[in-house]
């Protein structure tokens, strides 16, 4: 059940960073964006204070039809050395090399690999199993969990009536390297992650599966990684806001036998 | 000091640079076989896949000037998987400067593959290259491992016990990405390009 024993790899703490028109925002349930600080001030700080991965996502990309300004990819790519992930207005073989040409890591795509699937067979095709994660937002209604895309913007998100576990086993059978699950429900509210629907995730990925929604304390960690075996954790609130230091996160989490790198 | 970085393909090659200039060096991002030869430093990058690799070396002449290299060289990643004999990956054969076959990292229920993330290695032999290196965190992304054996400086495992760092005489090779590694990376990286000749 717990990874403690399954391998070495460590459980990775991925804080989120949305961005806009070049800073660092975050909002309650994809609403009423605060900004929260500068892109590489927050990418140098979370490197130091010892997060294991960062994701940027570029939230005006999607909705405003434009893809991501890779400018600050590559400012970010100078800045830090740790690994780092792009989402948001990627819908191309073409914009996805231009932000991983800058440095990127991984680009991850949600809403263009629902209108087109195929896409995802293309950059895996392109860059490599590994480059490539899946975003998925998710709403449950009871044990049903349906997907929701164009989530950048409340008034065009749209629910393209897919079941969140089938499109799941898709993306696997397309090559996708990782999954971020993001339990739209518990967003920004800190009640905890949603086990359920990220341990039905679990059972059938066998790819890498990030947690996403709903940290608000350091036992929402430590329950995510227990009890639905992720393998990393993202959260940006906790993280922004100060509630939460990586480093006692960490501590937190080694002290309940979950194997992390330490800071 | 020049440091050579090949061109050996891929798309996210520019963190390697971005990470010798974070020490202070102004590498080349070359496949011009008279600067490779020429360089004090010569770093083997790669992302991607063994086979398609090999043909981009062997469509610019790469094979034999890498394999004929006496300075100190560095693979990092699918770059020091190339330093091997043979792939599984697409059966590649590949600049054979080690004699072993890499083999796809076991299929279970319980690991995923790709082997993504942090991970520690363990030395197995003193050099200066790992020391006081042994017990630290490096990221790893990769789905085809190295054997251990007398190559090897330093293990990690992913369901099996596998080739972190290799050295075969002037040729050095890192499982790992040095560049996305923190602080363990950077001092990795900082080593090599001290090295002596």
């Amino acid at each position: 059940m717990t990874g403690t024993s399954r391998s070495g790899v460590a459980r990775r703490i991925v804080p989120c960073l949305d961005v806009r028109d070049g800073q660092v925002v975050k909002g309650v349930r994809f609403r009423d964006h605060r900004v929260m600080g500068d892109i590489i001030e927050l990418a140098a700080r979370y490197r130091d204070e010892g997060a294991d991965e960062l994701v940027f996502y570029d939230i005006t990309a999607s909705p405003e039809g434009r893809s991501v300004d890779v400018d600050w990819v590559r400012r970010v790519s100078e800045t830090i050395d740790i690994p780092f992930c792009v989402a948001g207005g990627i819908r191309s073989v073409a914009s996805a090399e231009r932000v991983l040409a800058q440095g990127a890591d991984k680009i991850s795509i949600n809403t263009p690999a629902l209108e087109d699937p195929d896409l995802i067979d293309r950059l895996v095709k392109a860059f490599g199993s590994q480059c490539v994660v899946i975003g998925v937002d998710s709403i449950a209604d009871g044990e049903s969990y349906t997907v929701r895309s164009h989530t950048g913007t409340p008034d065009a998100m749209k629910a393209p009536g897919r079941q969140t576990l089938d499109w799941l086993r898709e993306v696997v059978d397309r090559g996708a390297g990782e999954v971020v699950l993001n339990c739209m429900s518990a967003d920004g509210t800190r009640t905890g992650y949603d086990i359920a629907q990220l341990s039905a995730a679990r059972r059938l990925l066998p790819i890498p599966l990030v947690a996403s929604g709903g940290a608000g304390a350091v036992d929402h960690f430590i329950d995510v990684f227990r009890q639905a075996d992720v393998d990393a954790a993202l959260a940006a609130t906790v993280f922004h806001s100060g509630q939460i230091p990586i480093p006692e996160l960490k501590q937190a989490l080694a002290a309940a036998g979950i194997e992390v790198r330490p800071c | 000091m020049t440091i050579a970085v090949v061109d050996s393909g891929g798309a996210n090659i520019s963190s390697v640079l971005h990470a010798l200039r974070r020490l202070g060096a102004e590498p080349r991002f070359t496949a011009d076989p008279a600067v490779i030869g020429a360089a004090d430093r010569v770093i083997l990058p790669g992302v991607g896949a063994a086979g398609r690799a090999m043909e981009v070396l062997r469509t610019h002449g790469l094979v034999d000037v890498i394999r004929n290299l006496t300075q100190p060289v560095l693979g990092i990643c699918l770059g020091m998987q190339l330093l091997f004999e043979s792939s599984e990956e697409d059966d590649a054969r590949l600049i054979s400067l080690i004699p072993a076959r890499l083999r796809r990292l076991p299929d279970r229920e319980d690991l995923r593959v790709p082997h993504m993330g942090w991970n520690a290695i363990a030395a197995t032999r003193p050099d200066r290259l790992t020391q006081n290196l042994g017990g630290s965190w490096f990221y790893f992304v990769h789905s085809f491992a190295a054997p251990v054996g007398d190559w090897t400086l330093a293990t990690s495992a992913h369901g099996r016990s596998f080739s972190a760092i290799v050295r075969q005489g002037n040729f050095y090779g890192a499982q790992f990405h040095p560049e996305r590694s923190a602080g363990a990376g950077a001092a990795f990286l900082q080593r090599f390009v001290e090295s002596e000749r």
